[in-house]
């Protein structure tokens, strides 16, 4: 079975300062890769390297066995294939719950409006929410914004999800409701890249754990394994100071 | 008193009544407005493209917009309008109101690009990163999720543009258009009076305007009903 994702020697700079300094992996199809590391660590930047919406300064982002960082792949395309979930959910507030989710698969024609509307009314069932159809974002809690705004991603039926550190800007008891619909998520096979605070999370639900610091994969490993027997002094020190 | 009265009603009969003036008025009315509305709609999209002209990584489109806006803001409407009616469609033989519409439209276009350039920036990176990263192009992205966003929060500003721009056209007579403005002028030069008929048109500008803002806020109601909570 070939890589789902594959990068090679993934570089970033911002403003002289180097972010991502060389990063080299490979993630499964089905996997659920957990991404931890101290803030300022490059986590986020190199989530966001994968859907190019940084554009790496040099490597290679390989997703399904073709090569995205090149000039002339229409990124738009690619996109399609891997949903992304971010921090401050990012939905349409000018939309309803309904059309926030059936705006894409219908603006690029992957389904008629009909098509686009039963999908959204299925994945709305999913993530518990079809009573909020027709409601707008502003009258939903974060916990079930981000819910939508993960149904939204799952409406281009992509290959890959990436999340983006999706419970930190939730209220303490709203994280629980969206970390239920990514275990729900995994458990369906889907391919995940998932930067998060959430330990628990991760030993649960992922298949593998990066500790990413200063721009470089440190360890990677079962996420049980590495917690209980970090092998570098900078994972055993990030550690004990997230798992209290 | 009761003199006084009397005087009014007659100076009110000569100006508006006799030889049917008010019906100067009238048309005047209907000049004002279509100048105005094809004015604003021209506007509105040279604003757009200068807006994103201006927000462009693109050096050239960047010095388009930027000598656009300077050279607007830099002159007076009414030069802006004689030149265009007397140099540049000087042998195009539109209807003189089609010309000094399109006059008032790169007008007001400068100052609808820096509105609508304020509003595109004033929507969060994150809403171009969500449509982008749902497989939408920039394009796309623009006109589905950031301008109508952008809208709803410059519509107040492009409300007082419009009014401005009505207000603005009071300058047509200069090419030979009679709007209210110029209505007013020739019942003042035709009956000697001047109280009544620049009285008169100040309140028709006024009720105008004021009905304007009328329509206006009731549709911002209406946008803003998905931020009801």
């Amino acid at each position: 079975m070939g890589a789902m994702i594959k990068v090679n020697n993934l570089r970033k700079s911002f403003n002289g300062t180097e972010v991502l300094s060389g990063i080299n992996e490979e993630i499964n199809e089905g996997e659920v890769v957990v991404v931890i590391g101290p803030s300022g660590s490059g986590k986020s930047t190199f989530l966001r390297c994968l859907n190019l919406l940084e554009t790496p300064d040099d490597g290679e982002v390989i997703i399904d066995g073709e090569q995205i960082n090149l000039p002339k792949v229409d990124v738009n395309r690619v996109r399609q294939k891997m949903g992304m979930v971010f921090q401050h959910f990012n939905l349409f507030p000018h939309l309803t719950v309904k059309q926030n989710i059936t705006l894409a698969p219908v603006e690029l024609k992957k389904m008629t409006p009909e098509e686009a509307d039963k999908k959204a009314m299925e994945l709305l069932e999913i993530v518990g929410l079809s009573e909020k159809a027709d409601a707008y974002p502003a009258s939903l809690s974060g916990g079930q914004k981000q819910r939508i705004a993960i149904a939204r991603s799952l409406a281009m039926e992509p290959e890959i999800m990436l999340f983006d550190e999706p419970t930190s800007a939730l209220d303490p008891e709203m994280v629980g409701e969206v970390l239920d619909v990514m275990k729900r998520l995994a458990k369906s096979g889907m391919t995940m890249v998932v930067v998060t605070h959430e330990m628990g999370f991760a030993k649960e639900v992922g298949t593998r754990l990066l500790f990413i610091d200063e721009g470089n994969v440190l360890e990677s490993g079962d996420p049980k394994e590495v917690f209980e027997h970090p092998q570098k002094e900078r994972t055993k020190v990030f550690l004990s100071k997230v798992l209290v | 008193m009761s003199a006084w009265f009397t005087d009014l009603a007659e100076t009110f009969k000569r100006c508006f009544i006799v030889e049917d003036r008010y019906m100067l008025l009238v048309n005047g009315i209907g000049v004002t407005i279509k100048v105005s509305i094809l004015a604003a709609i021209l506007g509105i999209i040279i604003g757009f493209f200068i807006a994103i002209c201006n927000l462009s990584k693109k050096k050239p489109l960047n010095i388009l917009g930027k000598v656009y806006t300077d050279v607007i803001r830099g002159t007076p409407s009414v030069t802006q309008l004689m030149i265009i009616y007397f140099v540049i469609f000087a042998t195009v033989r539109w209807s003189k109101w089609i010309i000094a519409a399109i006059a008032f439209g790169i007008n007001s276009g400068a100052y609808v690009s820096e509105i609508i350039r304020a509003g595109i920036l004033s929507i969060d990176r994150g809403q171009t990163e969500a449509g982008r990263s749902l497989g939408l192009d920039a394009k796309q992205t623009m006109m589905k999720i950031v301008v109508p966003q952008a809208v709803k929060n410059i519509f107040p500003a492009l409300c007082n543009e419009f009014i401005t721009l009505v207000k603005e056209t009071a300058i047509v007579g200069y090419v030979g258009l009679v709007d209210i403005q110029k209505a007013g002028d020739f019942i003042k030069s035709n009956t000697y009076e001047a109280f009544m008929p620049l009285i008169g048109t100040a309140i028709i500008y006024f009720v105008l305007i004021k009905i304007l803002t009328v329509v206006f806020a009731k549709y911002e109601e209406h946008l803003r009903k998905s931020e009801i909570r």
